[in-house]
């Protein structure tokens, strides 16, 4: 709910409160008195770890209760779930509360991983203890300031929907004393709520952000106006890490609303060249008039179709040693019929967001103003204040709601933030607004990157596989980032072998390897990172094994799983209880698939009704079960994983490629890069939540690595084809 | 009087060759008193067929649901379909993109009335490849399917009709070039046309 | 550039731009409606989708010189049509929205479609609305949230 310009310094409090006076034009949105503390460096972990109330929770005094967001939303729900989870223990009326998403700052960080960001399917599983305890701090707070007026005993009071009870029938409410409730001290520990006594935690509850999107009112950082703003556009180089040698920029410039054209810094040491107009459309025509001779000469020109030959290749030696248990001699011994060799490829893919990239900065020359739609806001703030000679906090970074993300905005280099710095340094006190469009999106790179796989399984006689070799090639997409220390270990980047390399199958003879081969190409995470390839791989192999010991996939499965893997197992049982009922009286030309797999601590099965129209998967149905812990709002865990599966099935479009020509993207937009419209979609999902009392995890990714495999191993059924190269380009 | 008669015979011959020139483009336009031969009709149907099977009209004249675009008449990007009447559905209307003249700076084709020509009015099969000319020919000329139109119909058809004026001034695509342009101009086509008709309209026999 | 008078929403806004700027940025930048939303450029998304003469009109390949003094409705407006006003509450009711950003152009495809065809079958939805992209995937619930929309409205 941010996008308004806010000064700061407005917002200068003379004591820390829970009260705050609306003090804007736009009415109502506040800032954290948290952001203009100095010496409160934005690295390492927050020191704000005991995350002072007053930072998360506002109330007005008509009632309205504030309720600061640490993440982006971007289509999650994290806007809504977080908010109720606060809401539920600090007893506040749900209709009375108002959403906002925190601004970068320190005590906004992520309590697990220390910065402020979203990703990894956290935002529910890192901040749910972290809110609960805020909303009874704030409660208790509020409880003690009634008891002191009234001097009564704390225990005789109770609160309900934004009231506090006393007795001989004595209520005040919330918002009555907030004043006073900020002037108790900050209570060290609190009583949360039993689960049986929760109001809003496990109910289904309708977004906040629904109306606002549903009428055009709600602003997306590509919708911010700031007066005397510019637009800002960049032609960037064919290839990744190319510069100009030579830019005619007179046709550029005489487009009526041109302000300035320059070049700037852009990813990988290229050179990109800056377009500064009055307006979008001025911007565009003038970026499209420039002539610029581009020196590709020094910079590697991938080539997909040369990548595949070396990837193959690459597959059938070992790599770095992920995982090795047992021996392999099954693998020798077997014949032929015992012995299956898959080899497996999956190109680059875009994530394509609907809201195209971009960053509105004005910089003052000692302080800058940050409007941004980011999934890493620390790490952001912090390049920008790089590019711009700041300190961090010298940077004000306002988090917008985002149209988008899956993984896209969470980007370790900031490669989009620092385009916009170097423009917004450039025009040293006017606003200006980067903007990425679609072209410059699907062909800009940061894609998931292009992967092959080589699986070798010797088949037991009991049908069961007695050994398992598996080699993995893919770019690594932590090495040469700060993550690295985190996921990269004896050259094995987890996140490309995550998935596999943790699988709960009783693969006893198991030898996992990685190659990460380096290419021009920048690589990031894509909304569940390898879970995206390895669960096709472990899932259609594992389907394939059922087929040839003609199993059953679903009994095949419970029977190849640890019996320790017990969320795997009861997902699995569910599933096949919820879908029995269509599994089991399919019509003609109709065959079921069935994926399960576990991912970010969350573990899902799948079963998909699927039939062949027009040459194309045709998903009537899907059935999901899934165990996530608490379901904080089963709603949004539905809609995660009705609007997941269709995400997921990018993977299978026809045109769901990003293929690359003697170093140029050969896709531009959604003509070239399709991804699923609604026809593609499948036309019922159907969740199952198996009821939990642990802690939540999320349901962000965990939709997306089942759905291909399922799918898929549901064409193999009817066709008797294997499908192991993507995208799905033929039946 | 041999040399009168070689000079007669060559005479004869530069007036039959520099004539030609003549010829041709009188097929375009026949006297009131000699309406061209069958002959003269088909090779006129056939300069016809090169124009209705060009992708700029050709595109619209498909056996299926959808229509095509570009040079390579690729299936129609973005789902679209013919919907009942040929004008799309509601939602995705022809004219949700198309509009009443081309939008060059943004690359999508228009004239008035943008859509689909009827099934009846296909010129390839449900694969996507293109009839005969015989095929075409009987097609064109069967006035069950043609909307009622006789030669003179026709004509006009080829001469005013919005969207057969289109395809000789197609716009520009996406990236700034030209959009190909049939074989020949509207004059040309509609001259062809004229001929074709006041032959009779002959069809090609094989099929 | 050139000046162009518009219909918009009932109201007639004047507009100084060049003739070739599709209409999408007249509305977004010149007349500061940001409802209607960029998503690709190339009629590919229908994010851009507004109404013109009462047709579903990508507005990102219409240049604002074709638009002429046809009325055009946006989803700022689309509101005061009582078909409009049902879609939108069943989009909340049915928690349709994830991101957003491709909603306003689902809407007003949506409010086209029920507007010509007051029970559409599910063919009819998927025809209708199969060339609006929603990255998130909403489509299960954008069937739902317009089959709840044409109960209520009948």
């Amino acid at each position: 709910m941010s996008g308004t310009a806010i000064r700061a310094n407005d917002f200068l409090q003379s004591r820390r409160s829970f009260l705050r006076v609306a003090t804007t034009a736009a009415g109502g949105l506040f800032v954290s008195l948290y952001l203009d503390f100095p010496g409160f460096a934005q690295e390492g972990e927050p020191k704000a770890k005991n995350f002072p109330p007053d930072a998360f929770v506002h109330i007005k005094p008509d009632g309205a209760i504030v309720i600061q967001v640490n993440r982006l939303e971007f289509g999650q729900g994290v806007q809504t779930a977080l908010p109720v989870v606060l809401a539920d223990e600090m007893d506040a009326d749900w209709s009375r509360v108002v959403a906002e998403l925190a601004p970068a700052a320190d005590v906004y960080k992520d309590p697990v991983f220390g910065i402020q960001m979203v990703g990894g399917s956290g935002s529910i599983a890192h901040s749910f203890e972290q809110y609960r305890q805020l909303g009874a701090k704030v409660r208790a707070m509020l409880v003690a300031a009634a008891a002191d007026q009234w001097k009564v005993p704390v225990g005789q009071c109770r609160t309900q929907s934004s009231v506090v009870y006393g007795p001989g029938g004595r209520s005040a409410k919330y918002e009555a004393l907030a004043d006073a409730a900020s002037l108790q001290p900050v209570p060290a520990t609190v009583t949360l709520k039993k689960p049986s006594e929760f109001k809003l935690i496990g109910k289904e509850t309708r977004r906040l952000d629904s109306r606002g999107k549903c009428d055009g009112s709600l602003k997306f950082g590509l919708d911010l106006d700031l007066p005397g703003m510019k637009i800002a556009m960049v032609a960037h180089p064919p290839m990744f890490g190319a510069s100009p040698k030579f830019v005619d920029d007179k046709a550029a410039r005489s487009v009526p609303g041109v302000m300035d054209v320059f070049t700037i810094p852009v990813t990988r040491n290229g050179t990109g060249v800056a377009v500064v107009a009055d307006k979008f459309w001025t911007a565009k025509q003038a970026r499209d008039r420039l002539r610029i001779d581009w020196d590709i000469s020094n910079v590697e020109h991938p080539d997909s179709a040369q990548l595949r030959e070396k990837y193959m290749q690459l597959s059938g030696t070992a790599g770095n040693v992920a995982v090795t248990r047992g021996d392999l001699s099954a693998l020798g011994h077997a014949t032929a019929a015992d012995r299956i060799v898959a080899e497996y490829e999956f190109p680059y893919l875009a994530h394509a967001p609907m809201e195209p990239l971009n960053t509105t900065i004005r910089f003052d020359g000692n302080r800058a103003e940050v409007w941004a739609g980011s999934q890493f806001q620390t790490i952001d703030q912090m390049a920008i204040a790089e590019v711009l000679g700041l300190k961090p906090e010298q940077v004000m970074f306002h988090t917008e709601m985002a149209g988008g993300g899956f993984g896209r905005r969470a980007v370790p280099d900031s490669h989009v933030q620092r385009e916009a710095a170097a423009i917004a340094k450039h025009l040293a006190g006017t606003p200006v607004k980067l903007v990425w469009s679609r072209e410059d999106d699907v062909q800009g790179g940061y894609y998931r990157p292009m992967h092959a796989h080589r699986v070798e399984v010797a088949a037991g006689s009991d049908g069961m596989p007695a050994a398992w070799r598996h080699v993995v090639v893919g770019q690594s997409l932590l090495m040469g980032t700060p993550f690295a220390s985190f996921g990269v270990k004896d050259g094995v980047d987890e996140t490309a072998v995550e998935g596999a390399a943790d699988t709960h199958y009783d693969l006893s003879n198991f030898h996992l390897s990685v190659h990460h081969p380096n290419v021009n190409v920048p690589v990031l995470w894509w909304r569940s990172v390898g879970h995206t390839h390895t669960a096709f791989v472990m899932e259609t192999m594992v389907d394939e094994l059922a087929s040839r010991a003609k199993a059953d996939p679903i009994a095949y499965r419970r029977k190849l799983l640890r019996p320790d893997a017990r969320k795997l197992h009861n997902v699995l049982d569910l599933m096949e209880e919820k879908s029995a009922p269509w599994r089991n009286h399919l019509p003609e030309g109709h065959a079921a698939g069935i994926a399960c797999h576990e991912s970010f601590e969350t573990c899902v099965a799948c079963a998909v009704d699927v039939s062949i129209e027009n040459n194309r998967p045709r998903i009537h149905r899907v059935t999901i079960a899934v165990d996530c812990g608490v379901a904080v709002n089963p709603l949004t865990v539905e809609s995660q994983f009705q609007a997941g599966v269709s995400f997921g099935l990018s993977q299978l479009m026809a045109k769901g490629a990003i293929t690359l020509k003697d170093g140029y993207v050969e896709q531009n937009n959604f003509d070239g890069y399709v991804p699923p419209y609604m026809v593609d979609a499948p036309v019922t999902v159907d969740v199952h939540i198996v009821p939990s009392a642990e802690n939540p995890t999320g349901c962000g990714e965990p939709p997306v690595p089942v759905i291909s495999p399922a799918v898929v191993n549901a064409l193999s059924r009817l066709t008797g084809k294997r499908y192991r190269s993507l995208p799905l380009v033929a039946l | 009087m041999r040399s009168h008669n070689t000079r007669n015979r060559w005479f004869s011959i530069i007036l039959a060759l520099s004539a030609w020139p003549i010829l041709v483009s009188r097929a375009a336009e026949p006297g009131p008193d000699t309406a061209p031969t069958r002959d003269a009709g088909l090779a006129a149907w056939q300069q016809v067929y090169s124009v209705l099977t060009h992708p700029r009209c050709i595109n619209c004249h498909t056996a299926t649901n959808y229509p095509q675009q570009g040079d390579d008449r690729h299936r129609h990007t973005f789902n679209v379909t013919r919907g009942p009447g040929g004008k799309g559905v509601p939602g995705l209307n022809c004219a949700t993109c198309h509009q009443g003249a081309n939008a060059d700076s943004a690359g999508v084709p228009g004239a008035y009335n943008w859509h689909l020509a009827p099934l009846s009015m296909k010129w390839q099969d449900v694969k996507d490849k293109i009839l005969s000319s015989a095929q075409v020919c009987q097609s064109i000329t069967d006035r069950s399917k043609n909307d009622n139109l006789d030669g003179t119909g026709i004509l006009r058809h080829h001469k005013q009709e919005p969207l057969v004026l289109w395809a000789f001034d197609p716009g520009r695509r996406r990236d700034g070039t030209a959009r190909s342009l049939p074989p020949l101009t509207h004059d040309q086509f509609v001259a062809a046309t004229e001929t074709w008709v006041e032959a009779g309209m002959p069809c090609p026999q094989n099929p | 550039m050139g000046t162009f008078r518009l219909h918009v929403n009932g109201q007639v806004k004047e507009v100084n731009a060049d003739p070739g700027t599709p209409l999408l940025w007249v509305l977004r930048e010149d007349l500061k409606m940001t409802g209607t939303k960029y998503g690709c450029g190339i009629s590919a998304c229908g994010a851009c989708t507004v109404h013109v003469a009462g047709i579903a009109t990508r507005s990102c390949v219409v240049p604002v010189s074709l638009v002429g003094d046809r009325p055009v409705v946006t989803i700022e407006g689309i509101g005061n049509d009582p078909v409009g006003r049902a879609v939108q509450e069943t989009w909340i009711s049915e928690d349709v929205v994830q991101c957003g950003y491709c909603q306003s152009g689902q809407i007003m495809s949506a409010v086209a479609l029920l507007k010509s065809r007051p029970k559409p079958t599910d063919a009819n939805i998927e025809e209708s609305m199969g060339g609006n992209i929603c990255r998130c995937g909403t489509y299960v619930r954008i069937r739902k949230a317009i089959q709840a929309a044409a109960q209520r409205l009948s």
